[in-house]
C-alpha cells in the first residue's frame, strides 16, 4: 500500500491536528470577548518570558509526563487507560502512607521509598481493571472510568483517618520536613544561579526524565516491550508465537498505572506538602491529550508534555489577569484530544491524497522524460 | 424507619432517578445501534448550560429546554462525525466531547452571566412546575395506595414523565417495530445490514441524534426541573452513573428503568443518611454509598452476577469496502 512520508505522518499530521485546535480555541476566546494574539502573548510572557514561569512549567510538565507515559504504554499494548486519574490519586495515597507513617532520615530515601509506594498502589489500582480484561474480558475503558470515581470516593473516605486532630481541612498533616523534594532552584542556586525561584519545580522533573528514557528502552529495546507491542499490533500472532495475552495486559497496565501513580512524587510530596483532596487535578486526564498529540512516544509524550506545561501555566495566568476562565485549558484539551485522536482520519485522509496525487504527477513527469 | 420517611426517600430516588434514566436511555439507542458512547456527561452538561442560561434570559423553561436539546445534539453529531463518518475512535471522541462541555459551559456562562461559572437563579416561569397527578389528594385516604400515589409518583415535573414514558416507547420501538430491529441489527452485524441495502451510515446517526435529543432532556431536568438554574459541573458524574446504568441493565429499557432507580435510590439514601453506623464503633460514610453504583457495574463487568454482554459491533467503525 502506498503511504504518506514517515515526516509526514510522524510530523506534520498532528502540527496540522494541533494547529486547527489552536486555531478553534483562538475563535472561543474570540467569542467570549477577549483578543486572542493579546491572550497568547499574556500566556507566552506569564510561562515562558522569566524563570519562574519556566518553574511552573516544568512543574506541570512533569505531572503531564507521568500520566502520558502511563497512557502511551497501555497504548502500545492495544489498550486505552483512562483510568490515570484515578491511579494517580491512589498512588498519592501510597507516597503519604510512606512518608507520613515511615521514618526516613534523609529525603532521598524517603524519595525512593515514596516513588516505590506510589508506584505500587498506582499499580493495584490498575490491576483489577487489567485482571477483569484479561480473564473476563471486562471493558477496560469502562472499569477505569469506573475505577476513577471509586478512587475519588475512596480517597474522601481514607484521609478522614489521616486528617490530624483538630484540623478541619479534608488533608493529611505536614509531611516532615526531612522529606521535602530539593527543587531545581535550589539546584541552581547552589551553584551560583539564579533560576526560578519560589517555583514548585522539583527533582521529580529529572526522574520524569529518566522514565521517558526508561519506557523508551523498555518498549524499543526490550524483549518484554517487544512482546507488548506485537500484542498491541496483532494479539493473535502474538498468542502464535507464545506470548501470553492474559500477561501482556496485566503487565502494560501494572507498567502503566505505577508511572501514573509515581505522579504523586511531583505534586505531592515535590510541591503540596501533604495529602489533598483531588490532588491530580485532571492531570491524568491530560496525560491521555499528551499521549495522543505525543504519538505515544517518549520524546513526543516529553515535548507535548512542556506544551501542555505551558498551556496550564499561561492558562493560570489568563485568568489572573484577564477574564478569561481557567477552564481554557479543558477547551484546549478537548479540542487537542479531538483532533489528533477522535478526528485523525479528517486531517490525514485528505494529506495523503495530496501526498498520493503529488507522487503520482511526479512519476508520470518522470515517465515523459524518460520516453 | 417509619411509613413516612420511606415515602420522602422514594420521593427523592425517583426526582434523582429522572436524569439518570434519561441519559441512560440515551446511550442504550447509541450503543445498540454499535456506537460506544462515554459523552453522556458531556452531552448532558452542554445541555444542563443551555437550559439554563437560555431560560435565564427569556424566562421560558420550554425555550430552555429547545435550547438544551439544540446544544446535545450539536455535541451528538460532532460524535457522529468523529465516529461514524471519519471512523475514529468512538471512545477517544466521548472523552474529548466530555471536556468540550466541562470547559465551554463554564467559559461561555461565566463570558455571558459573571457570576464564576453559573447562570442566574431561575424564577417561577424559568423552571418546570411539579405537576400534581389527578386525584392525589381524594386518593389519599386509601391506606399505603394512596399516599404512595400522592407522595411519591404525584409532584414531578413534565419532564419526569416524559422519562418515565420514555421506557415503554423504547421498548416499543426497539423490539417492535422495523425501525428497531435495523437499529440493533446495526450494532450487532452492521454487513448484515448493509447487504439488505438499508444505510448504516443513516441508521447510526439517526441513533446518535436520538441519544442527543434525550440527554437534551436530562440537562434541562437537571438545569429547569430539578435544580434552579446551572452551575458550574452540575452533572458530577451522573452521566457516568447512567452508563454504569446501562451496562447494569445490559442494553435493555426495562432493565434501564430499574437500575437508574436502584441508583437514584442509593443516592437519596446518601443525602439523607450521611452516615449510617454499624454497631457502636463504625459508621459506613456516604462517600462508600456514593461508589456503591460503580462498584456494583464493575461487579456485573467482571461477570460474577450475570454477565453483561455489549453489542458485537460497538465500538467498530463500519467500512463498506476494503
Amino acid at each position: 500500500m502506498e503511504r504518506m512520508p514517515r515526516w509526514a505522518d510522524l510530523i506534520l499530521t498532528p502540527l496540522l491536528s494541533l494547529v486547527i485546535a489552536f486555531a478553534i480555541s483562538a475563535l472561543v476566546i474570540w467569542a467570549v470577548g477577549f483578543s486572542p494574539l493579546e491572550a497568547v502573548s499574556i500566556m507566552i510572557s506569564g510561562a515562558l518570558g522569566s524563570s519562574s514561569g519556566w518553574g511552573y512549567t516544568l512543574y506541570y510538565a512533569t505531572n503531564f509526563i507521568f500520566t502520558g507515559l502511563a497512557v502511551a504504554v497501555a497504548y502500545h499494548a492495544a489498550m486505552f487507560n483512562i483510568g490515570g486519574e484515578g491511579q494517580a490519586t491512589i498512588g498519592g495515597l501510597g507516597v503519604a502512607l510512606a512518608v507520613l507513617f515511615i521514618p526516613w532520615p534523609h529525603w532521598s530515601l524517603a524519595l525512593l521509598g515514596a516513588m516505590a509506594a506510589s508506584a505500587a498502589f498506582g499499580a493495584a489500582w490498575a490491576f483489577i481493571p487489567a485482571i477483569l480484561q484479561a480473564k473476563r474480558g471486562s471493558h477496560i475503558v469502562i472499569t477505569t472510568i469506573m475505577f476513577n470515581m471509586i478512587a475519588a470516593a475512596l480517597l474522601t473516605g481514607v484521609i478522614e483517618y489521616l486528617r490530624p486532630v483538630g484540623s478541619m481541612d479534608p488533608a493529611s498533616a505536614r509531611f516532615p520536613a526531612e522529606t521535602a523534594l530539593p527543587r531545581l532552584s535550589h539546584m541552581f542556586e547552589a551553584v551560583g544561579i539564579t533560576w526560578g525561584r519560589h517555583t514548585p519545580v522539583n527533582i521529580s522533573f529529572l526522574i520524569a526524565i529518566g522514565a521517558c528514557v526508561a519506557v523508551w528502552a523498555l518498549l524499543w529495546r526490550s524483549r518484554l516491550g517487544y512482546e507488548l507491542r506485537a500484542f498491541g499490533k496483532s494479539e493473535s500472532a502474538a498468542r502464535y508465537a507464545g506470548i501470553s495475552p492474559v500477561k501482556m495486559t496485566v503487565i502494560a497496565m501494572l507498567i502503566s498505572g505505577a508511572l501514573a501513580g509515581m505522579m504523586a512524587i511531583n505534586n505531592v510530596m515535590g510541591q503540596q506538602g501533604r495529602l489533598v483532596l483531588n490532588h491530580v487535578e485532571g492531570a491524568g486526564f491530560i496525560g491521555i491529550a499528551v499521549a495522543l498529540m505525543g504519538r505515544n512516544h517518549p520524546l513526543g509524550v516529553f515535548l507535548a508534555a512542556v506544551l501542555f506545561g505551558f498551556l496550564y501555566q499561561g492558562g493560570q495566568e489568563l485568568a489572573l489577569l484577564t477574564p478569561i476562565q481557567p477552564e481554557l485549558i479543558i477547551v484546549i484539551q478537548a479540542l487537542v484530544i479531538l483532533f489528533t485522536g477522535a478526528l485523525d482520519n479528517m486531517v490525514r485522509l485528505p494529506l495523503e491524497r495530496i501526498f498520493l496525487s503529488a507522487r503520482r504527477r511526479r512519476k508520470a513527469a518522470g515517465h515523459g522524460g524518460a520516453g | 424507619m417509619d411509613f413516612a420517611t420511606t415515602l420522602q426517600i422514594l420521593d427523592s430516588a425517583l426526582r434523582l432517578t429522572t436524569p439518570l434514566l434519561l441519559a441512560c436511555l440515551a446511550g442504550l439507542y447509541s450503543e445498540r445501534a454499535g456506537i460506544f458512547d462515554i459523552g453522556l456527561e458531556g452531552k448532558m452538561l452542554m445541555a444542563a448550560f443551555c437550559a439554563g442560561a437560555v431560560a435565564a434570559m427569556t424566562g421560558s423553561a420550554w425555550l430552555g429546554l429547545g435550547a438544551a436539546i439544540f446544544g446535545s445534539i450539536l455535541l451528538a453529531v460532532l460524535h457522529g462525525l468523529a465516529s461514524i463518518t471519519f471512523r475514529g475512535n468512538q471512545l477517544i471522541s466521548g472523552v474529548a466531547i466530555n471536556f468540550l462541555a466541562a470547559g465551554l459551559t463554564v467559559m461561555l456562562a461565566q463570558s455571558w452571566f459573571g457570576m464564576g461559572g453559573n447562570t442566574p437563579s431561575l424564577s417561577r416561569a424559568g423552571r418546570f412546575p411539579e405537576l400534581h397527578l389527578p386525584f392525589a389528594g381524594a386518593m389519599r385516604e386509601i391506606p399505603v395506595i394512596g399516599p404512595f400515589y400522592a407522595e411519591v409518583l404525584s409532584g414531578h415535573t413534565a419532564l419526569a414523565y416524559i422519562a418515565l414514558a420514555l421506557v415503554p416507547i423504547t421498548w416499543w420501538l426497539l423490539f417492535r417495530t422495523r425501525y428497531g430491529l435495523r437499529l440493533r441489527a446495526v450494532g450487532e452485524n452492521p454487513e448484515a445490514v448493509d447487504t439488505t441495502g438499508v444505510s448504516v451510515t443513516r441508521l447510526r446517526y439517526s441513533a446518535v441524534i436520538i441519544c442527543g435529543i434525550l440527554c437534551g432532556i436530562a440537562g434541562a431536568q437537571l438545569a429547569t426541573g430539578i435544580s434552579a438554574g446551572f452551575h458550574k459541573d452540575m452533572t458530577a458524574g451522573r452521566g457516568f452513573i447512567a452508563l454504569a446504568a446501562l451496562i447494569f441493565a445490559k442494553w435493555h429499557p426495562w432493565r434501564a428503568l430499574g437500575a437508574t432507580f436502584l441508583f437514584g435510590l442509593f443516592q437519596a439514601i446518601a443525602n439523607r443518611y450521611p452516615e449510617v453506623p454499624v454497631g457502636d464503633l463504625f459508621t459506613i460514610p456516604s462517600v462508600a454509598m456514593d461508589a456503591l453504583p460503580y462498584v456494583l457495574t464493575v461487579v456485573i463487568l467482571a461477570g460474577f452476577i450475570g454477565r453483561a454482554i455489549p453489542p458485537r459491533a460497538g465500538g467498530e467503525p463500519y467500512v463498506k469496502e476494503r
